[in-house]
C-alpha cells in the first residue's frame, strides 16, 4: 500500500520529467477554464450591467404610454406624437394618484428642440416635467436645484440640465445661473441632473432637459403638445410588494375612464420590475451559451489529458511492469496514472482560472461592464477541471492497472 | 532445513491460436530454505514460466506450488502484488533501473509499495548498497554506472524488502565474463549470508556456479542434481 505522500511525489517526478509535454497537455484545460470563466464573468457583467441601467429607470416604477402593446411581445420605450397617441391625459394622472398604494405620480411630456447655448447648439431631449419626476425615477439632482411646484404652474422659463447636456454646452464652465435658447426663448438654467448612464436599451439617459410640464406645453411642443394630453405617466409605487397589484389598477382605472375594454386598450402600462426580469433572463441564457460553448474546449483538453495519457502508458509500459513486479498493486498504478491526470487538469484549471479572470477584467473593461467574479464559479471551475482530469485520466490509468506484468517487462 | 518452496504437479497451459502448448507439463520440486540453485534449459524449457510463477507474476493452471507458506494458485490479484513486495526480491538481465531515479532512490522503490516510512527507507537502502559495494555511489543515476554497478543496485533492490527468495532471471546475461563472475560472487556472498537465491539462466557455467541444478526441457524436468565442489566453475566459488 503506497503512502499518499509518495503518491504524489511519484506524480510530480513524472510530470517533471517530460515539463514540455505536460505543460502543452496543460494547456488545453488552461484554454478551456480560462474561456469558460472568462465568458460566464462577461455573461454576468452583461446581466448585472441590464440589471443596474433597467433599476436606474427608477425602481417600484410603472410607466403608462398612449397607444396598446400588440402581441404582448415588444416593449415601447418611447411613445409620444403622432395620431391617436394623445389619449393619455392630466386627468388621468390626477386620478391615478388617487389609487391606493401610490407613491408619486408625474406626467410628462417629451419633445425634440435645439438647445443654443454660447454659440453651441445641442439637440437633445426635452422632457417636461413636474417635480415629483426626480422622485419617481430615482433621479437626484448634482449642482443647483430642481423648479418647485410653483414654478412649475407658473410656467416659470427655467431648465434641469442632464449630465450630457450640461457638458456639450458649457463644456468649461458652471452651467447653472447661464441661459439656454430654446424655441426662440431663453431660459435660465437652476440646477444639474447626476449622471445616470446608459439605458438597458442603449439610450443616454443623461441627454435630457427638463422643464416645466407647463412650459413645455405652452412654449415647446408642437400643436399636439397642447391641450390635456400627456406623452407619459410615471406611477411610482409605495414597494415592489403592490406593484403588480397596482399596474392591475392602473390599468382596469384607465379602462373605465377610457371607455375600452381589455385587448383595445389605447395605453399601455409597463413594469420595469417584470421588463429587468425578462432583460436579466435573457442575459441569462446568454451567459449559459457563452459557458456552454467554452465548455466545449475544456472538453477538448479533456481529450488531450487522455491522449498524453495513453502515449505515456505506452511508453511506461516497462517501467509500470517493474512497478508491478516490485509490488505495485493495480489500485497503486490506477492511482499513480490517475493522479497524473488530475495533477494535470487541476494545475491547468488553476492556471486557467487566473488568466479567464484576467481576461474577463480585460473585456469588462472595454465594454465598461462591471466585472462579476464571483467564488462558486471560480471554486466550480477548479472543480470541474478536476472532474474533467478523473473523466479522462481513468480510461489510461486503467489500462495502466491492468498491464500484465509479464508482458509487459518483456517490451523494450 | 525446511521447505521454502514446494511445487506438485505444475502444469502451465498457454493457448497460441488453435494450439495449446504445455509450458509446464507437471513439475515436481522442492527448494529448502537457504538453497542456492539454478533453473537451467534452453528457450522455450518453460523455465521463464516457472521463474514468473516462483515470483508471484503468473499462476499455475493446474498443481499446487507453495512459497514461504503462501499458496500462489490460490492468490488474488492483491495478494500476488503483496507477496512479489515481501517475500520475493526480483534481479533481471536487463537490470530494469528507473532512468530518472538515483540509485539510492531505485533501491527505495520497493519499500515505497510497501509503506516503508521515507527515513527508514533511506536508512535502509543506503545500508544495502553500501552491502553490495556501492556507498560512494548512492546518488548516481542508472546511466552514471557501469553494468556491473546497475546489477548490483538491481540487487540491492531486491534485497530490500528482506526477501525470503532471491529470483534471478539471467543476471549475468548482460555483462561481460570478469562482471558476471563478480555478480555471481556477490550471489553466493548472500546465500552464505542465508538468502535462498535461485539463478534462471541458459548458460551451464553459470549453473555451474550454484549448489544445485535443476535442468528443464520442454516443461518438464529432466535433471536435478547437486553441484559438487569439484564440479563447481573455479571462478565462481
Amino acid at each position: 500500500m503506497m503512502r499518499t505522500s509518495d503518491l504524489v511525489a511519484s506524480a510530480g517526478r513524472a510530470l517533471r520529467a517530460n515539463p514540455m509535454r505536460s505543460a502543452l497537455t496543460a494547456l488545453g484545460v488552461i484554454i478551456g477554464v480560462a474561456s469558460v470563466v472568462a465568458m460566464v464573468a462577461l455573461g454576468s457583467g452583461a446581466q448585472a450591467q441590464v440589471e443596474r441601467s433597467i433599476a436606474s429607470l427608477g425602481s417600484n416604477l410603472l410607466i403608462v404610454v398612449p397607444g396598446s402593446q400588440r402581441g404582448g411581445g415588444g416593449v415601447r420605450m418611447q411613445a409620444g406624437g403622432g395620431q391617436g397617441w394623445d389619449t393619455l391625459t392630466l386627468d388621468d394622472a390626477a386620478a391615478i394618484a388617487q389609487l391606493e398604494g401610490v407613491a408619486v405620480v408625474a406626467p410628462s411630456q417629451r419633445a425634440r428642440t435645439q438647445v443654443v447655448a454660447n454659440g453651441l447648439n445641442w439637440n437633445p431631449q426635452v422632457e417636461g416635467v413636474t417635480p415629483g419626476y426626480l422622485t419617481a425615477r430615482d433621479w437626484e439632482i448634482s449642482q443647483g436645484r430642481m423648479f418647485d411646484d410653483t414654478e412649475e404652474r407658473q410656467a416659470r422659463r427655467v431648465v434641469v440640465l442632464g449630465n450630457t447636456v450640461a457638458e456639450e454646452l458649457f463644456p468649461n464652465m458652471e452651467p447653472v445661473g447661464q441661459s439656454v435658447r430654446m424655441n426662440g426663448g431663453a431660459y435660465e438654467v437652476i440646477g444639474v441632473l447626476e449622471s445616470k448612464g446608459q439605458s438597458g436599451f442603449g439610450m443616454d439617459q443623461d441627454d435630457i432637459v427638463l422643464a416645466p410640464l407647463t412650459t413645455v406645453k405652452r412654449r415647446i411642443s408642437g400643436r399636439r403638445g397642447r391641450g390635456d394630453s400627456v406623452s407619459q405617466i410615471s406611477v411610482k409605487a409605495e414597494s415592489e410588494d403592490v406593484l403588480n397589484r397596482l399596474q392591475e389598477d392602473v390599468e382596469n382605472l384607465l379602462r373605465q375612464r377610457h371607455r375600452t375594454r381589455e385587448g383595445e386598450d389605447d395605453f399601455t402600462v409597463q413594469n420595469l420590475s417584470s421588463i429587468t426580469e425578462t432583460a436579466a433572463q435573457t442575459t441569462q441564457v446568454f451567459t449559459y451559451l457563452l459557458g456552454g460553448i467554452s465548455a466545449v474546449s475544456l472538453l477538448v483538453g479533456g481529450i488531450g489529458i487522455m491522449n498524453i495519457m495513453l502515449v505515456s502508458v505506452t511508453e511506461r509500459t516497462r517501467e509500470i511492469g517493474l512497478r508491478k513486479a516490485l509490488g505495485a498493486r493495480q489500485s497503486d498504478i490506477l492511482h499513480q496514472f490517475g493522479l497524473e491526470a488530475v495533477t494535470l487538469s487541476v494545475a491547468g484549471g488553476i492556471i486557467g482560472l487566473v488568466i479567464g479572470v484576467a481576461g474577463a477584467w480585460g473585456m469588462t473593461t472595454l465594454f465598461n461592464l462591471p466585472l462579476v467574479v464571483s467564488p462558486l464559479n471560480a471554486g466550480l471551475a477548479i472543480a470541474f477541471s478536476g472532474v474533467v482530469g478523473v473523466v479522462f485520466g481513468a480510461y489510461p490509468a486503467w489500462r495502466a492497472a491492468r498491464l500484465d506484468p509479464i508482458e509487459a517487462l518483456r517490451r523494450e | 532445513m525446511s521447505a521454502l518452496i514446494e511445487a506438485k504437479d505444475l502444469v502451465k497451459l498457454y493457448r497460441m491460436g488453435d494450439e495449446t502448448v504445455h509450458a509446464l507439463d507437471g513439475v515436481n520440486f522442492t527448494i529448502p530454505k537457504g538453497e542456492y540453485c539454478a533453473i537451467v534449459g534452453p528457450s522455450g524449457s518453460g523455465k521463464s514460466t516457472l521463474m514468473n510463477i516462483l515470483g508471484g507474476l503468473d499462476t499455475p493452471t493446474e498443481g499446487r506450488i507453495v512459497i514461504a507458506g503462501n499458496d500462489i494458485g490460490e492468490m488474488n490479484d492483491d495478494d500476488l502484488a503483496l507477496f512479489r513486495n515481501e517475500t520475493v526480491g526480483f534481479v533481471f538481465q536487463s537490470f530494469n533501473l528507473l532512468p530518472r531515479l538515483t540509485a539510492l532512490e531505485n533501491v527505495e522503490l520497493p519499500m515505497i509499495y510497501g509503506g516503508v516510512l521515507p527515513k527508514e527507507r533511506h536508512e535502509r537502502a543506503a545500508e544495502l548498497l553500501h552491502r553490495v559495494g556501492l556507498g560512494e555511489r548512492m546518488g548516481h543515476r542508472p546511466t552514471q554506472l557501469s553494468g556491473g554497478q546497475q546489477q548490483r543496485v538491481a540487487i540491492a533492490r531486491a534485497l530490500s524488502g528482506k526477501p525470503a527468495l532471491l529470483l534471478a532471471d539471467e543476471p549475468t546475461g548482460a555483462l561481460d565474463t570478469n562482471t558476471g563472475t563478480e555478480i555471481l560472487g556477490l550471489f553466493n556472498q548472500l546465500n552464505q549470508e542465508g538468502a535462498t537465491v535461485v539463478l534462471v539462466t541458459h548458460d551451464h557455467d553459470v549453473a555451474r556456479a550454484t549448489r544445485r541444478t535443476i535442468e528443464m526441457r520442454d516443461g518438464k524436468i529432466v535433471a536435478d542434481h547437486p553441484n559438487n565442489r569439484e564440479t563447481r566453475h573455479d571462478a565462481y566459488v
